[in-house]
């Protein structure tokens, strides 16, 4: 939060996006097709849906918490949502049910948290496995399809405004969106004090509860949200949709730059982190490497990035 | 013993230390004192290693020296004891005493039996008769200074340098630790006394050197010198009163606490505040006066009792209550309670103001930067910028930060609890002045003091508390240290000084 040495700050803060076009200028080097636009739009689709679960985790890692159940949110709302279309329900019905879904699913972490007192490792542990067995009951282990045919709800993962593809639009906003609220509003500077330091935050008369409980509910409901842009991709829901999510969430939080601790960070990073993680997936794919490399690349990228960041804070 | 001379060192460019010297004789107990900000802690951590000096000289027993680290130093007998005591609190007693220096069988395998033994030893010679096998978190902060001494004997150390020792021992502790420094004095040991407070100072320090804005200003034999010289030495100029006086009349009672009650914390506490009025809650630390704040607050609950505001009762269930009740608490500890460390100065003062910086969530920057600028001028917050984190303050300036944090409220009552603990003379006696305007004003101050001459030179009324309940009261020609310290230990006891 501290705007000390500013530039200096600014060059540390954005060592991230350096990063990021290495590894693009690596890779296009190497794969010719990487820098289409075609490729470009498809990198980014899929980035928006990681993005967006990692927004929603900034915050929650922002005051000092962890959101494990982002992935079952996503598969359980997701659910709901194709369920409801193949039913025949209005899709703006349907979509609003969702949203509001994951936004319950968060606020019910957040109240175990806050008002539980337990950790958010362990209760949000605890939800990720009821959520996701509560989409297995639900889907009774079977895969919905058969949504129906609504050119609004079909839009939402695949169509294209202006040329750039929906998702990406609704990234984008997003994005916009919480950048605003983090920087600009009391509730965001808020969040940084809650995981900046949690007792003088409640001496100085903020609600830490309620900050808590807010978080996580938004970040249930940006999961909602990637669960509508998946399932209108796929054109139908998943049970194992969202497996693994929570890990590429946190990890595109902390190549950021964001702190595990709690009050230091900022969602810029994280979009670049999303991104990263985004073009490694697509750029390894692209060379040709073999999936089970691709997961040691990956992870190698990522502690090398944390370490090198390390290195420069201490 | 150990000679320091030409010492300079500058951090990006910013001079902290200008050819500052520093003289130790054996077997002596030497004062360092100065201002927040003075070079007093950057100068022992070049003694000890852990900075390296861009030029100068350190001689130990007439030898040149550069240590590379701490574990170097203590290796030619100079060991740290810090303000924020390095113990672990669920390890042992001796544990602790043999950290990072354990006695082993070989094989990493352990000789608890002898270090239990040896740790006794060693403790007993300090005058702590305890079961060293209890976890050192349970005891008192006195206890655990006694146990960072012995550390620093088992490591033979000759030269002891300790960080403000007595911050949070209460009067009887300092007495044995004072005990505890005068026999290792006897057997030779040097210390290196670094303290704000100045009667310690004249109770057991040989000699002085003062420092002023990085540079040393001078040595004197505590014997030679008086209060004011040094004072004046300090500060660079003539303090005056060191408590300013103020021009009040009283006015109705503002705040009134009647038969606050928690078991094992305090039992039916029963006062009030007048408007302008200054009123110190005294006692030993431990004796339920923060708690009767927190409580206050709403940020502990109690049992039973009532808090009434201008004769009206109120319900104050946590901090934002308070708040709204035109309550301000600044706390006893700044890291922990007062300010969020990583952020600025602005978000710092501006958490508890949103009311003024912000519409409907909405933080408007430009009313933000006014009002913090207001604030931090009118406090005499010494910093480049309010953008600066509150981190790199000195103690005092971070004190201002959390007292404008609260007279940003513009509060009517106004909670203190040791509001110039850690801070130095000069901006101790800002923050009188402070409290004096407040008052003047009309503010209701509560203050939670240990330094007793704070306690008899700013209040009008002091509370003495003793095991949770309120022992006596005085005002006027009885407030005396004698009678405070005699209501503080039970009232009925003999005082002893």
């Amino acid at each position: 939060m501290s705007k000390t040495n500013s530039t200096k700050g600014l060059i540390q803060k954005l060592g991230p996006l350096f990063g990021l076009l290495l590894i693009v200028v690596i890779i296009s080097i190497m794969s010719p097709s990487f820098l289409t636009a075609n490729n470009i739009f498809n990198v980014l689709r899929q980035v928006s849906i990681s993005a967006l679960i990692a927004f929603g985790m900034t915050f929650v890692i922002l005051t000092g918490g962890i959101d494990l159940s982002v992935g079952s949110t996503l598969a359980l709302t997701g659910a709901v949502a194709a369920g409801l279309l193949s039913s025949g329900v209005d899709p703006i019905i349907a979509m609003a049910v969702a949203l509001i879904l994951g936004l319950i699913l968060g606020a019910i972490n957040g109240v175990i948290i806050a008002k539980g007192k337990v950790a958010p490792f362990i209760a949000t542990l605890a939800t990720m496995t009821i959520y996701r067995g509560a989409t297995l009951v639900y889907m009774d282990g079977k895969p919905i399809s058969g949504l129906g045919d609504h050119a609004s709800f079909q839009m939402f993962g695949k169509g294209y405004f202006l040329g750039i593809p929906v998702p990406v639009v609704t990234m984008v906003i997003a994005f916009f969106v919480l950048y605003f609220i983090l920087r600009k509003t009391t509730f965001g500077r808020r969040v940084y004090a809650v995981g900046g330091n949690a007792e003088a935050s409640r001496l100085s008369g903020i609600n830490v509860n309620r900050i808590t409980i807010a978080v996580y509910a938004l970040t249930g409901m940006l999961a909602a949200l990637a669960a509508l842009i998946l399932t209108s991709r796929l054109n139908s829901a998943q049970p194992t949709a969202g497996e693994s999510y929570e890990l590429d969430a946190i990890a595109a939080v902390v190549l950021g730059g964001t702190s595990l601790t709690g009050g230091r960070g900022w969602i810029v990073g994280t979009l670049i982190g999303a991104l990263i993680i985004g073009v490694l997936n697509n750029g390894l794919n692209l060379i040709g490497v073999s999936s089970f490399y691709q997961q040691v690349v990956k992870g190698l990228v990522i502690l090398f990035a944390v370490l090198l960041d390390r290195k420069k804070t201490a | 013993m150990i000679e320091m001379s030409g010492i300079c060192k500058a951090f990006n460019g910013n001079v902290v230390l200008k050819d500052v010297q520093f003289e130790l004789a054996d077997g002596e107990i030497h004062a360092l004192m100065g201002e927040n900000g003075a070079g007093k802690s950057t100068m022992m951590k070049i003694l000890t290693g852990i900075y390296n000096r861009d030029n100068g000289v350190i001689k130990v027993d007439g030898e040149e020296v550069t240590f590379k680290s701490p574990k170097e130093a203590e290796a030619k007998g100079i060991a740290v004891i810090h303000q924020e005591l390095n113990i672990l609190p669920d390890l042992t007693v001796a544990e602790n005493l043999f950290l990072g220096n354990e006695q082993t069988a070989g094989f990493g395998i352990l000789k608890n039996k002898e270090m239990n033994r040896e740790a006794t030893r060693i403790l007993k010679q300090l005058g702590l008769d305890i079961d060293v096998r209890t976890p050192a978190g349970t005891l008192s902060v006195g206890k655990q200074q006694i146990i960072e001494i012995a550390k620093a004997i088992e490591t033979n150390a000759k030269v002891i340098v300790m960080d403000e020792p007595t911050a949070a021992l209460t009067d009887r502790e300092i007495h044995t630790l004072f005990k505890t420094i005068r026999k290792l004095q006897s057997e030779g040991v040097s210390f290196v006394y670094i303290s704000h407070r100045m009667e310690e100072i004249f109770a057991i320090c040989d000699r002085i050197t003062i420092l002023r804005d990085g540079q040393s200003v001078g040595v004197r034999e505590i014997k030679k010198t008086t209060f004011d010289e040094i004072v004046q030495m300090m500060v660079g100029r003539e303090l005056g009163e060191r408590f300013p006086s103020r021009n009040v009349t009283l006015g109705d009672v503002k705040l009134e606490v009647k038969g606050l009650t928690r078991p094992g914390l305090c039992e039916d506490i029963h006062f009030n505040v007048r408007k302008g009025e200054i009123v110190a809650l005294a006692g030993l630390m431990g004796a339920g006066r923060t708690e009767i704040a927190q409580a206050l607050f709403g940020f502990r609950k109690m049992a039973k009792g009532e808090i009434l505001i201008d004769d009206k009762k109120v319900k104050i269930k946590n901090p934002r209550q308070a708040i709204k009740l035109g309550m301000g608490f600044v706390t006893e500890d700044r890291k922990t309670q007062g300010l969020v460390v990583d952020f600025s100065i602005k978000d710092n003062i501006s958490m508890t103001n949103f009311d003024k910086t912000a519409q409907s969530g909405f933080i408007s920057s430009k009313q933000e930067r006014t009002f913090v600028q207001n604030l931090v001028e009118k406090l005499g917050v010494k910093t480049a910028s309010i953008d600066l984190s509150a981190k790199a303050l000195s103690g005092g300036n971070q004190q201002k930060v959390v007292i404008a944090k609260w007279l940003g409220i513009a509060p009517k009552i106004l909670i203190l609890d040791e509001p110039t603990r850690g801070v130095d003379i000069g901006a101790k006696k800002e923050i009188y002045q402070i409290m004096n305007d407040l008052a003047e004003q009309g503010v209701a101050i509560l203050m939670i003091s240990s330094e007793l001459p704070e306690v008899i030179g700013m209040s009008d009324r002091v509370l003495v508390m003793h095991e949770g309940k309120i022992t006596g009261e005085v005002s006027g020609e009885d407030m005396t240290q004698e009678k405070i310290m005699h209501y503080a230990t039970g009232g009925d006891k003999v005082v002893q000084n």
